[in-house]
């Protein structure tokens, strides 16, 4: 009883731990790959004792102490109430929707079998997608409470802009849920662990590769960043919907704007690249499709699938930020076209072509 | 203890707790220094005029309506596909049927120059 809970403690903590310090790692590896990419020199003010390699540990805790400690302001002719509201209402749900995707596989200790996912829902992708649509409200909130005319245009773009893309999100998954037959995302990443033709991994980007194309875009689009940051659009609204916002406040969407995109990491990681699953590790160890294999102890075989979802993550956090530096900012006819007359027809075609293909399949009785 | 959705209700507490300690430090610890030039809403310089809270596109209510049709649709499918290989070609047909109707909608809607934005 008591070590059970201690277990739902612990593996809340870790998630919220991770999801916290990584967003603080991306606020890092942006400004220092913004800098990259355009030929600057990025955050190199903080270092430890001289050395600026270390000043990544300088800036994750001197970004938070930066933002506290500055005047958190609250516009006297906004509302005071939802001005504070709004910021908790975009950091809260992109806390909580990493709750139900798996970083790992069952860790068995002694008698208990741990499942590696802090809340294993049979509506696991249901639930990601009430709390991810709650952080409008957040944007819509915030820009509404500034009173002030570029946050009421970056709010109203916002709202429009993100529930656009959620249709076009929320069909582009209904394919790879018929591919798996279930919402519950640890059954979607262990049955990508079984094998194509004997040696191609069964991953949901080689089951349904129109779908990751539209998921991807429609999340890039969700977490509101180029080329899809209108609601902010620097050059134009100066900074959208947190004009008005400062110190702590702020803080908490920039925090929940990185969350986001882990989020949308982890996520893309488990609905299409395998998700926990290393290619050819089994539960005891590698069984290669070439012969051979490579038993490994309990232990090994989990950390091994932990750090293959960090890794997977990682590279979709990454490959969101080089997008970001790399395009530039759709205008908002052009956003509304691609959303409503593109992405919305090939996701409902690409769901009839799913259908077609899995009855011709039952019909002629192919083994799947 | 043992329902699927208490881990849930620890995270939702834990992660409410970061939000409210955020909020509560940036309150204390943060200088106020009010000034009138600072009180104004930022308009890039320009002194402010009239209320922020002016009328915007209509444009924007047909989105919502639109999202809505699109967005129930969309929830009709999920319990649909999660049962397609049991349901066969009953389900393919059916939802086909059902498909039908709001495609044309969706072209009805864009015919009309609904998704248009000028």
């Amino acid at each position: 009883m008591i070590i059970d809970l201690g277990i739902i403690a612990a593996k809340v903590f870790l998630v919220l731990f991770m999801v916290l310090n990584l967003a603080g790692l991306l606020g890092w590896i942006e400004r220092k790959g913004s800098a990259l990419i355009q030929d600057r020199i990025g955050a190199n003010r903080a270092s430890v004792l001289g050395f600026a390699g270390l000043g990544l540990v300088n800036t994750l805790l001197a970004d938070p102490i930066k933002f506290l400690t500055k005047e958190d302001f609250i516009p006297p002719q906004g509302d005071r109430l939802l001005h504070t509201l709004a910021p908790c209402l975009a950091l809260f749900p992109a806390l909580v929707t990493f709750a139900v995707i798996p970083f790992g596989d069952v860790l068995v200790v002694g008698e208990r079998q741990i499942n590696l996912q802090v809340a294993n829902l049979n509506i696991g992708i249901l639930y990601i997608f009430g709390m991810a649509s709650l952080s409008v409200y957040g944007i819509v909130v915030g820009a509404w409470a500034s009173n002030n005319k570029f946050s009421l245009l970056g709010g109203v773009r916002g709202a429009a802009q993100m529930i656009s893309y959620e249709i076009a999100m929320g069909l582009s998954v209904i394919g790879v849920i018929m591919a798996y037959g279930t919402l519950e995302l640890q059954q979607i990443a262990r049955a990508q662990g079984e094998l194509f033709w004997g040696w191609l991994p069964a991953w949901g980007f080689f089951l349904q590769p129109v779908a990751f194309l539209l998921f991807f875009t429609a999340a890039v689009a969700e977490t509101k960043r180029t080329p899809f940051d209108l609601p902010e659009g620097e050059s134009e609204l100066v900074a959208g919907y947190h004009v008005e916002y400062s110190g702590g406040k702020f803080l908490m969407f920039f925090v929940g704007e990185f969350a986001e995109i882990v989020t949308a990491a982890g996520l893309i990681t488990t609905l299409f690249f395998g998700g926990w699953q290393l290619p050819y590790l089994m539960r005891d160890g590698f069984h290669f499709p070439w012969g051979g294999a490579l038993l490994l102890p309990h232990l090994a075989v989990v950390v091994l699938q932990v750090g293959a979802f960090t890794i997977k993550v990682l590279f979709f956090c990454w490959l969101q930020i080089l997008l970001r530096w790399s395009l530039p900012r759709f205008r908002y006819d052009q956003l509304m076209r691609l959303g409503w007359k593109m992405m919305l027809p090939v996701a409902l075609v690409n769901v009839v072509v799913t259908a077609v293909w899995i009855v011709l399949r039952q019909q002629l009785s192919v083994k799947p | 203890m043992t329902h699927p959705f208490f881990p849930v209700l620890v995270l939702f507490f834990f992660a409410g707790s970061v939000v409210l300690a955020l909020l509560l430090i940036a309150q204390m610890v943060g200088p106020k220094r009010p000034n009138p030039v600072k009180d104004e809403p930022f308009e890039s310089g320009n002194p402010p005029k009239g209320d922020a809270r002016i009328r915007f596109p209509v444009k924007f209510y047909l989105v919502a309506m639109l999202f809505l049709i699109f967005d129930l649709e969309g929830v009709f499918l999920y319990p649909w596909a999660v049962l397609f290989r049991r349901l066969g070609i009953f389900g393919l047909v059916e939802m086909g049927i059902f498909l039908t109707v709001v495609v044309v909608g969706f072209v009805y809607a864009w015919k009309k120059g609904a998704l248009d934005w000028e």
